[in-house]
């Protein structure tokens, strides 16, 4: 277990003998276990214990060094520190990191349940039984080659030499199925469900089963599509997936760096339909992995990021937010150059504004793809160049029925995509990565192999 | 720091824990020790802004159960070297298979199946230098901020300019219950630039990585002004592109780079760890034909500085040339220790893993096709309107087989000939159907370092081809 007061102290102490003023350091410790199997047998259990230090040090002239070790004795945070005392000699002078001023703020406490590891073999038969039921959902289904059961026990420490001292810990736990369907001279065909929650025995297991089982069943039933512009319906998935691609809209540290398809000025603009708002909101209580600080210290808040379709806020560290004469937002990351991202987005209607076109429904369309499911966004998209040509799992709808679509890609601009949304419809649906309705863009490319 | 692994004191430390683990019951303990030294070096336009060093060490612990329980394994990985350290991950491997460790004091050397260590198998002798002869953080700085200068110097409207470097070197200490003793030194540089250019609602993205391993030298080779050129004419090449249009195209896709195709779309469906999880279509192929006749494929862990070569694979064995496909007929399966266990295909010399908190698995090293009879310009002159291929993007492969990979820098072909550049282009498809398509291959054959993502983590690799014709494939576009 970490001890802050003691981490906080051994620093203080070896940066004084060091003549160091200005330190801070990151750590996090944690066990995680996790089962996998393979039609009724174990495939593997595996655990593991981790460790990590980050420590960073400023030297006379105001340059800023790090070091990161798995070492948390105090030889190990000894030479962590003099690696960063050495590397300070080649830091960034132009534009240094400070430490956040927001780093010794009062925090929200963020209330989370916490639980215990389970005992390994009592995660492998849940598994086990979770594989079975999935496999006796349907004839076809023959195995589910990529599954996942585990949980993980953790805790971060921040601490600086302006007094701050940031603990937290927390539990997580996470399954996955994908299913394997094959038929008689048919292509095989793939589909899953996740789910996460604090502890392996609150995990919706039965839900995961029926969802995997439900999706790989709908691809059964395949055929190609023409290639062409479409009315595309987004999942709640695949939408927040794409926006996530692209998050470099909202990322002050890219715009500084000519990498976002923002810039400066671009606060106040339409970007995207006027009933489509997003914040990020990093405690979000549906957020398994919410933190109440970031990599500075900073403590973490609910972020307007569009508003009415207008480019609302930027995501901030302590050196983006100073260049912009703003407050950190409480996405950083620690670094010698400090990384920002995005914690857990939330999209939705803007107030009063209504949802679009009411009378979009995928259950009575004609001619609409619905696309589920994103594939190999690493790939498929130019996040500084607005692209994106990505393969997905979907399906055409005909008369509100829909139909596997084989093989396709799904192409367009994101810009274009925020400015042709048509419609968000029903309610918005609480997912591993955010929040989100299903999103109703037009004039999407698909390509096919019709 | 801790002590190198050569040092005797881990003989004596790791017997008694492989002999513990083998007395509880375990059919195979295996250890995988690892050190490792890190650097990662940004530059940015004219100034250094990023100097990350990162040290430390670890280890996995794996055991295995007998063929009665299908080869059932447990592993734990550690941060916590110290003897009580290691013990407690090996009691919770063993723990995980239902076996119990007996007390050190009590343990029967007879009664376990561990009959010792070999002699230790020194892969390292040689390199102990090598870490002190890589180039120091000025002179890396030196030669990115050289490579930024010449970005500048050769491109028009680039908005951002970047090159980095990253050093890793690693030691490893592998030791097992069937006497594998084997310990390596390894070093791995990769220098990468990149540019975005941007000119109104034009915009183009470019990025080279040049990877070598084994030499601290190679970075003091490094042409930094031919680097830059190519990015920077690549760069205005694609900042006026046109998208692809979609549809289905026969395509030529270059030498180097382009062999991600193979990689991707077959690659990792011949390797045990796909065969277990009974994801691949080839499983049961072994000599039929599963390619055109003009495709022989090759995994290999031996050629000099290559970025996928060893001296010993992660699980202490030394690595091998497998030829995987012959004239279009399936030759062999890509085996680690679990593999060849729960396959029988045997080992390869392919047991591969990021490091200690990953269990090896079956992964490529340095895979290409072979080199062909063709010239490239006969391969485009055999398209009437298709697509080149010239730089590759990264890609992935499904559970299906299904396979997709961006195209950074595209061209038409029309009657025989290059024309406009293309952008936007996504190529998909599934191993089965795209392998016999592959019709003709050039006798350019080149390799590319790369970076592969799998299940044991993320290694270096080399990717590699001829230019080959790959007679019909979907492209997405728009």
């Amino acid at each position: 277990m970490l001890d802050t007061q003691h981490l906080y102290d051994s620093m203080a102490r070896l940066a004084r003998e060091a003549g160091i003023s200005q330190w801070d350091l990151g750590a996090a410790c944690g066990t995680d276990l996790s089962v996998q199997v393979d039609r009724g047998e174990a495939k593997q259990l595996k655990g593991a214990q981790r460790s990590a230090v980050t420590v960073r040090a400023w030297n006379d002239a105001g340059r800023v060094g790090i070091t990161s070790c798995t070492d948390f004795s105090a030889a190990g945070l000894a030479l962590a520190l003099a690696g960063a005392r050495d590397a300070s000699a080649f830091g960034d002078l132009e534009e240094p990191p400070a430490l956040s001023p927001r780093s010794t703020e009062a925090t929200e406490p963020l209330e989370r349940p916490r639980f215990p590891l389970q005992p390994i073999q009592g995660m492998l038969s849940t598994l086990l039984a979770a594989e079975r039921q999935l496999l006796d959902c349907h004839g076809a289904i023959g195995t589910v080659p990529y599954n996942g059961l585990s949980e993980r026990n953790g805790e971060r420490v921040y601490v600086n030499s302006l007094g701050a001292q940031r603990h937290q810990r927390s539990s997580s736990a996470s399954l996955y199925l994908y299913a394997r369907a094959e038929q008689t001279g048919r292509k095989p065909r793939s589909a899953g469900a996740v789910r996460l929650a604090y502890g392996s025995a609150e995990l919706d297991v039965a839900g995961c089963i029926a969802e995997a089982a439900e999706l790989t069943i709908s691809h059964l039933d395949y055929a190609p599509i023409d290639t062409g512009s479409y009315t595309c319906v987004f999942s709640p998935e695949a939408f927040l997936d794409l926006i996530g691609a692209f998050s470099n809209i909202f990322n002050a540290r890219s715009v500084l760096d000519g990498l976002s398809l923002s810039n400066r000025d671009s606060l106040g603009e339409l970007l995207a339909v006027p009933f489509l708002s997003l914040w990020d909101d990093p405690r979000h209580p549906g957020s398994i992995g919410a933190s109440s600080f970031d990599g500075e210290g900073t403590p973490t808040a609910r972020l307007p990021l569009i508003e009415a379709g207008h480019l609302a806020n930027f995501l901030h560290s302590e050196a983006t937010a100073r260049q912009f004469g703003v407050a950190p937002t409480g996405h950083a990351g620690m670094g010698a150059k400090v990384s920002v991202g995005p914690d857990w987005f939330v999209i939705g209607a803007t107030p009063g504004a209504g949802s679009g076109d009411s009378s979009l429904d995928r259950h009575g369309a004609d001619g609409v793809v619905w696309i589920d499911s994103l594939s190999a966004l690493h790939a498929g998209v130019k996040a500084s160049q607005g692209s994106f040509s990505l393969p997905f799992d979907g399906w055409l709808l005909k008369g509100g029925e829909r139909r596997s679509i084989e093989a396709a890609t799904v192409a367009g601009d994101i810009r274009t995509v925020l400015r042709s949304i048509l419609a968000l419809e029903g309610e918005a649906k609480l997912t591993p990565d955010g929040v989100c309705p299903h999103v109703w863009v037009e004039g999407l490319s698909i390509t096919g192999e019709a | 720091m801790l002590l190198s692994f050569v040092d005797s004191l881990w003989r004596a430390r790791l017997e008694p824990l492989l002999a513990a683990g083998c007395a509880a019951g375990a059919d195979l303990v295996e250890v995988f020790l690892e050190r490792s030294d890190r650097l990662g070096v940004l530059a940015e336009q004219e100034r250094v802004t990023s100097v990350s060093p990162s040290f430390g060490s670890g280890a996995g612990i794996r055991v295995f159960r007998g063929k009665a329980d299908g080869y059932r394994d447990g592993f734990v990985s550690t941060t916590d070297l110290s003897e009580a350290g290691l013990l407690s991950a090996l009691d919770q491997a063993l723990g995980m298979l239902g076996l119990n460790r007996p007390s050190l004091a009590a343990l029967q050397p007879e009664a376990a199946k561990f009959l010792g260590l070999r002699e230790l198998r020194d892969f390292g002798l040689g390199k102990a230098d090598w870490l002190a002869e890589c180039p120091g953080v000025a002179e890396t700085a030196e030669h990115l901020l050289q490579g930024t200068d010449r970005l500048s110097f050769h491109g028009r409207h680039l908005q951002s300019r970047r090159g980095s470097y990253s050093r890793d070197w690693q030691e490893v200490l592998v030791a097992a219950s069937d006497g594998t003793f084997s310990r390596d030194l390894r070093l791995h540089q990769t220098l990468g630039l990149s540019v975005l250019a941007a000119d109104g609602e034009h915009r183009s993205s470019v990025a080279r990585r040049f990877g070598s391993s084994d030499h601290p030298q190679d970075l003091r080779q490094w042409d930094a002004d031919a680097a830059a050129s190519d990015i920077a004419t690549s760069s205005a090449t694609m900042l006026y592109a046109d998208f692809i249009e979609a549809g289905s195209y026969p395509v030529v896709l270059a030498n180097r780079f382009g062999g991600v195709i193979f990689h991707e779309a077959c690659g990792h469906l011949l390797e045990t760890t796909q065969l277990e999880r009974g994801t691949s279509p080839f499983a049961n192929k072994l000599g039929e034909e599963i390619a055109h006749g003009a495709v022989t494929a090759v995994d290999e862990g031996l050629s000099n500085l290559s970025f996928g070569s060893l001296a010993m694979d992660d699980e202490g064995l030394e690595p091998q040339r497998t030829t995987l496909i012959e004239n279009g007929k399936l030759k062999a399966f890509l085996s680690d220790r679990a593999g060849e266990l729960r396959t029988g295909h045997p080992r390869t010399g392919s047991g591969r893993r990021q490091g200690h908190g990953f269990a090896a698995a079956s992964r490529m090293r340095n895979t290409f096709i072979a080199a062909g009879p063709h010239s490239p310009a006969e391969l485009i002159a055999s398209v009437d309107r298709g697509i080149y291929c010239k730089v590759m993007g990264g890609g992935s492969v499904g559970p299906t087989g299904q396979f997709n990979f961006s195209v950074e820098e595209g061209y038409l072909i029309e009657n025989g000939e290059l024309g406009k550049p293309v952008k936007g282009a996504t190529l998909i498809g599934d191993a089965e159907t795209v392998m016999p398509r592959i019709s003709m291959c050039a006798n350019d054959l080149e390799l590319a370092a790369g970076f592969c993502g799998s299940v044991s983590g993320s290694i270096y690799v080399t990717v590699g081809q001829p230019h080959i014709k790959v007679d019909s494939i979907t492209v997405g576009g728009r």
